[in-house]
Protein backbone atom coordinates (compact mmCIF):
# COMPACT_ATOMS: atom_id res chain seq x y z
CA UNK A 1 0.00 0.00 0.00
CA UNK A 2 2.22 3.02 -1.04
CA UNK A 3 0.91 6.92 -0.91
CA UNK A 4 -0.29 7.16 -4.00
CA UNK A 5 -3.25 4.12 -2.96
CA UNK A 6 -3.90 5.75 -0.05
CA UNK A 7 -4.43 9.06 -1.58
CA UNK A 8 -6.44 7.55 -4.32
CA UNK A 9 -9.27 5.69 -1.96
CA UNK A 10 -9.03 8.78 0.60
CA UNK A 11 -10.31 10.95 -3.15
CA UNK A 12 -12.81 7.83 -3.85
CA UNK A 13 -14.24 8.35 -0.60
CA UNK A 14 -14.79 11.88 -0.74
CA UNK A 15 -16.14 12.34 -4.08
CA UNK A 16 -18.40 9.43 -3.78
CA UNK A 17 -19.98 10.85 -0.21
CA UNK A 18 -19.90 14.62 -1.87
CA UNK A 19 -21.70 13.02 -5.37
CA UNK A 20 -24.34 11.19 -2.97
CA UNK A 21 -24.90 14.35 -1.44
CA UNK A 22 -25.17 16.03 -3.80
CA UNK A 23 -28.02 14.04 -5.48
CA UNK A 24 -30.50 13.89 -2.45
CA UNK A 25 -30.35 17.61 -1.44
CA UNK A 26 -33.49 19.52 -1.94
CA UNK A 27 -31.92 22.93 -1.81
CA UNK A 28 -30.27 23.13 -5.57
CA UNK A 29 -27.79 25.73 -4.05
CA UNK A 30 -26.44 22.93 -1.85
CA UNK A 31 -25.98 20.37 -4.58
CA UNK A 32 -24.22 22.84 -6.89
CA UNK A 33 -21.44 23.26 -4.38
CA UNK A 34 -21.49 19.60 -3.23
CA UNK A 35 -20.85 18.62 -6.78
CA UNK A 36 -18.42 21.19 -6.72
CA UNK A 37 -16.51 19.04 -3.96
CA UNK A 38 -17.21 16.10 -6.09
CA UNK A 39 -15.55 17.65 -9.51
CA UNK A 40 -12.29 18.67 -7.42
CA UNK A 41 -11.95 15.55 -6.66
CA UNK A 42 -12.50 14.00 -9.73
CA UNK A 43 -9.64 17.06 -10.78
CA UNK A 44 -7.59 15.38 -8.25
CA UNK A 45 -7.75 11.79 -9.53
CA UNK A 46 -6.53 13.00 -12.89
CA UNK A 47 -3.50 14.33 -11.56
CA UNK A 48 -3.25 11.51 -10.02
CA UNK A 49 -4.28 9.26 -12.84
CA UNK A 50 -1.00 10.90 -14.97
CA UNK A 51 -3.22 13.79 -16.48
CA UNK A 52 -2.25 16.95 -15.82
CA UNK A 53 -3.67 19.05 -18.31
CA UNK A 54 -6.81 17.53 -18.40
CA UNK A 55 -6.76 18.35 -14.30
CA UNK A 56 -6.59 21.53 -15.10
CA UNK A 57 -9.04 21.96 -17.57
CA UNK A 58 -11.95 19.99 -15.35
CA UNK A 59 -10.98 22.19 -12.45
CA UNK A 60 -11.68 25.67 -15.41
CA UNK A 61 -14.53 23.99 -17.46
CA UNK A 62 -16.12 21.60 -15.07
CA UNK A 63 -15.81 22.61 -11.09
CA UNK A 64 -15.91 26.55 -12.84
CA UNK A 65 -17.54 27.80 -15.61
CA UNK A 66 -20.37 24.97 -15.53
CA UNK A 67 -20.84 25.05 -11.69
CA UNK A 68 -21.00 28.43 -12.41
CA UNK A 69 -23.53 28.55 -14.71
CA UNK A 70 -25.67 25.99 -12.75
CA UNK A 71 -25.13 28.40 -10.24
CA UNK A 72 -26.40 31.09 -12.08
CA UNK A 73 -29.69 29.19 -13.81
CA UNK A 74 -30.69 28.04 -10.13
CA UNK A 75 -30.85 31.54 -8.74
CA UNK A 76 -32.55 33.26 -11.51
CA UNK A 77 -35.23 30.39 -11.95
CA UNK A 78 -37.80 31.24 -9.05
CA UNK A 79 -38.14 27.36 -7.52
CA UNK A 80 -41.57 27.18 -5.90
CA UNK A 81 -41.87 25.49 -2.61
CA UNK A 82 -42.48 21.36 -4.44
CA UNK A 83 -45.39 19.93 -3.21
CA UNK A 84 -44.34 16.57 -1.72
CA UNK A 85 -45.38 14.33 -4.47
CA UNK A 86 -43.90 10.67 -4.09
CA UNK A 87 -41.83 9.49 -7.08
CA UNK A 88 -44.25 6.68 -8.32
CA UNK A 89 -43.33 2.90 -7.42
CA UNK A 90 -42.61 2.11 -11.03
CA UNK A 91 -39.37 4.86 -11.11
CA UNK A 92 -37.85 2.30 -7.82
CA UNK A 93 -39.10 -0.34 -9.93
CA UNK A 94 -36.94 0.92 -12.79
CA UNK A 95 -34.16 2.08 -10.96
CA UNK A 96 -33.87 -0.85 -8.94
CA UNK A 97 -33.37 -3.11 -12.11
CA UNK A 98 -31.33 -0.19 -13.95
CA UNK A 99 -29.13 -0.93 -11.21
CA UNK A 100 -29.13 -4.42 -10.63
CA UNK A 101 -28.19 -5.08 -14.41
CA UNK A 102 -25.21 -2.41 -14.76
CA UNK A 103 -24.19 -3.69 -10.99
CA UNK A 104 -24.02 -6.65 -11.86
CA UNK A 105 -22.12 -5.97 -15.39
CA UNK A 106 -19.22 -4.20 -13.39
CA UNK A 107 -18.90 -6.77 -10.97
CA UNK A 108 -18.76 -9.16 -14.21
CA UNK A 109 -15.99 -7.38 -15.70
CA UNK A 110 -14.18 -7.37 -12.75
CA UNK A 111 -14.40 -10.84 -12.33
CA UNK A 112 -13.42 -11.80 -16.09
CA UNK A 113 -10.81 -8.84 -16.00
CA UNK A 114 -7.27 -10.52 -17.02
CA UNK A 115 -5.02 -10.56 -14.49
CA UNK A 116 -3.28 -7.74 -15.66
CA UNK A 117 -5.80 -5.43 -14.61
CA UNK A 118 -5.78 -6.79 -10.67
CA UNK A 119 -1.94 -5.81 -10.41
CA UNK A 120 -1.31 -1.99 -9.33
CA UNK A 121 -0.85 0.01 -12.12
CA UNK A 122 2.39 1.73 -12.67
CA UNK A 123 2.26 5.45 -12.49
CA UNK A 124 3.16 7.34 -15.29
CA UNK A 125 2.75 11.02 -16.48
CA UNK A 126 1.43 12.62 -19.58
CA UNK A 127 3.26 15.93 -20.00
CA UNK A 128 0.80 18.44 -21.27
CA UNK A 129 3.51 19.57 -24.39
CA UNK A 130 3.05 15.43 -25.02
CA UNK A 131 -0.80 15.34 -25.16
CA UNK A 132 -1.15 18.69 -26.79
CA UNK A 133 0.95 17.24 -29.38
CA UNK A 134 -0.66 14.03 -29.45
CA UNK A 135 -3.79 15.35 -29.86
CA UNK A 136 -3.10 18.01 -32.71
CA UNK A 137 -1.19 15.18 -34.82
CA UNK A 138 -3.84 12.52 -34.17
CA UNK A 139 -6.98 13.59 -33.58
CA UNK A 140 -7.13 17.09 -35.64
CA UNK A 141 -10.05 16.35 -37.43
CA UNK A 142 -11.65 15.74 -34.01
CA UNK A 143 -10.39 19.12 -32.35
CA UNK A 144 -12.52 20.73 -35.60
CA UNK A 145 -15.49 19.01 -35.03
CA UNK A 146 -15.75 19.67 -31.48
CA UNK A 147 -14.31 23.22 -32.00
CA UNK A 148 -17.72 22.87 -34.57
CA UNK A 149 -19.83 22.20 -32.06
CA UNK A 150 -19.17 23.98 -29.46
CA UNK A 151 -20.03 27.15 -31.47
CA UNK A 152 -22.78 25.17 -32.48
CA UNK A 153 -24.05 24.75 -29.47
CA UNK A 154 -23.15 28.73 -28.45
CA UNK A 155 -25.77 29.98 -31.57
CA UNK A 156 -28.20 27.57 -30.69
CA UNK A 157 -27.95 28.67 -26.70
CA UNK A 158 -27.95 32.30 -27.70
CA UNK A 159 -31.65 31.46 -30.46
CA UNK A 160 -33.08 29.67 -27.36
CA UNK A 161 -32.64 32.59 -25.04
CA UNK A 162 -33.59 35.08 -28.02
CA UNK A 163 -36.90 33.38 -29.31
CA UNK A 164 -38.38 33.14 -25.44
CA UNK A 165 -37.60 36.53 -25.43
CA UNK A 166 -39.00 37.56 -28.30
CA UNK A 167 -42.13 35.63 -28.03
CA UNK A 168 -42.83 37.58 -24.31
CA UNK A 169 -42.14 40.88 -25.97
CA UNK A 170 -44.81 40.23 -28.77
CA UNK A 171 -47.03 38.78 -25.63
CA UNK A 172 -46.32 42.28 -23.90
CA UNK A 173 -47.57 43.70 -26.93
CA UNK A 174 -50.80 41.80 -27.59
CA UNK A 175 -52.29 42.25 -24.19
CA UNK B 1 2.59 1.85 -7.93
CA UNK B 2 -1.25 3.01 -7.83
CA UNK B 3 -4.02 0.90 -7.51
CA UNK B 4 -5.32 -2.23 -9.86
CA UNK B 5 -7.72 -0.83 -12.49
CA UNK B 6 -10.48 -2.66 -11.36
CA UNK B 7 -11.01 -0.48 -8.58
CA UNK B 8 -10.88 2.52 -11.05
CA UNK B 9 -13.86 0.80 -12.94
CA UNK B 10 -15.41 0.27 -9.47
CA UNK B 11 -15.09 3.94 -8.45
CA UNK B 12 -15.92 5.26 -12.30
CA UNK B 13 -19.59 2.36 -11.96
CA UNK B 14 -20.52 3.60 -8.53
CA UNK B 15 -20.35 7.27 -9.52
CA UNK B 16 -22.10 6.24 -13.17
CA UNK B 17 -25.29 4.39 -10.95
CA UNK B 18 -25.48 7.63 -8.99
CA UNK B 19 -25.71 9.66 -11.86
CA UNK B 20 -28.71 7.00 -12.92
CA UNK B 21 -30.43 7.27 -10.14
CA UNK B 22 -30.47 11.08 -9.86
CA UNK B 23 -31.60 11.42 -13.52
CA UNK B 24 -34.32 8.59 -13.33
CA UNK B 25 -35.90 9.68 -9.85
CA UNK B 26 -35.07 13.34 -9.27
CA UNK B 27 -38.09 15.13 -10.46
CA UNK B 28 -36.69 18.40 -11.46
CA UNK B 29 -35.12 19.40 -14.77
CA UNK B 30 -32.05 21.25 -13.42
CA UNK B 31 -30.86 18.22 -11.22
CA UNK B 32 -31.51 15.78 -14.34
CA UNK B 33 -28.83 17.79 -15.93
CA UNK B 34 -27.16 17.21 -13.08
CA UNK B 35 -26.91 13.45 -13.16
CA UNK B 36 -25.92 13.50 -16.71
CA UNK B 37 -23.00 15.73 -16.16
CA UNK B 38 -22.33 13.40 -13.08
CA UNK B 39 -22.32 9.83 -15.52
CA UNK B 40 -20.41 12.12 -18.22
CA UNK B 41 -17.55 12.36 -15.56
CA UNK B 42 -17.99 9.32 -14.23
CA UNK B 43 -17.00 7.85 -17.75
CA UNK B 44 -14.06 10.50 -18.36
CA UNK B 45 -12.33 8.86 -15.18
CA UNK B 46 -12.72 5.61 -15.91
CA UNK B 47 -11.25 6.45 -19.63
CA UNK B 48 -8.45 8.13 -18.11
CA UNK B 49 -7.41 5.15 -15.73
CA UNK B 50 -7.56 2.62 -18.84
CA UNK B 51 -5.09 4.95 -20.50
CA UNK B 52 -2.82 4.68 -17.98
CA UNK B 53 -3.92 0.78 -17.46
CA UNK B 54 -2.72 0.13 -21.10
CA UNK B 55 -0.24 2.73 -21.46
CA UNK B 56 -1.95 4.89 -23.77
CA UNK B 57 -2.64 8.64 -24.56
CA UNK B 58 -5.97 7.83 -25.87
CA UNK B 59 -7.69 7.61 -23.33
CA UNK B 60 -6.60 11.09 -21.97
CA UNK B 61 -7.83 12.39 -25.36
CA UNK B 62 -11.37 10.76 -25.19
CA UNK B 63 -11.56 12.22 -21.70
CA UNK B 64 -10.67 15.49 -23.42
CA UNK B 65 -13.49 15.33 -25.90
CA UNK B 66 -16.32 13.93 -23.20
CA UNK B 67 -15.24 17.44 -21.40
CA UNK B 68 -15.68 19.49 -24.52
CA UNK B 69 -19.46 17.58 -25.05
CA UNK B 70 -20.25 17.77 -21.84
CA UNK B 71 -19.72 21.75 -22.06
CA UNK B 72 -21.91 21.80 -25.01
CA UNK B 73 -24.69 20.02 -23.70
CA UNK B 74 -25.25 21.85 -20.74
CA UNK B 75 -25.22 25.08 -22.45
CA UNK B 76 -27.90 23.88 -24.46
CA UNK B 77 -29.78 22.51 -22.12
CA UNK B 78 -29.45 25.08 -19.69
CA UNK B 79 -31.06 27.35 -22.15
CA UNK B 80 -33.64 24.92 -23.17
CA UNK B 81 -34.37 25.02 -19.09
CA UNK B 82 -35.18 28.39 -19.43
CA UNK B 83 -37.17 28.00 -22.28
CA UNK B 84 -39.45 26.23 -21.23
CA UNK B 85 -39.93 27.93 -17.43
CA UNK B 86 -40.62 31.00 -19.48
CA UNK B 87 -43.06 29.07 -21.07
CA UNK B 88 -44.56 27.13 -18.23
CA UNK B 89 -43.62 28.96 -15.15
CA UNK B 90 -42.58 25.20 -13.58
CA UNK B 91 -39.52 23.29 -14.40
CA UNK B 92 -41.11 19.82 -12.89
CA UNK B 93 -41.12 17.59 -15.52
CA UNK B 94 -44.65 15.74 -14.82
CA UNK B 95 -46.12 19.33 -14.78
CA UNK B 96 -44.78 20.48 -18.30
CA UNK B 97 -46.11 17.15 -19.74
CA UNK B 98 -49.56 16.92 -18.86
CA UNK B 99 -49.84 20.85 -18.41
CA UNK B 100 -51.49 19.84 -15.00
CA UNK B 101 -50.26 22.46 -12.33
CA UNK B 102 -49.81 25.24 -14.88
CA UNK B 103 -49.60 28.83 -13.57
CA UNK B 104 -51.07 31.63 -14.49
Amino acid sequence: MTIYSIIFYIIAALMIISTGMAVTRENMVHAVLYLVVSFLGSALLFFLLGAPLLGILQVIIYAGAIMVLFLFIVMMIRIEPPERRASPVRHYVAVGVICGIYFGAVVLLMLVSEPAAREPMASAIASPADFGHYLFSRHWLAIEMISLLLLVALIGALHLGLSGMRRRTNKGDAS
Amino acid sequence: MIVPYTHVILLGGILFLIGMVCTITRRNLIMILFGLEIMLNAAAVTFVGAGLQLQQIEGQAIALFILAVAAAEVSVGLALIVCIYRQTGTIDPKCIEGNVCRLE
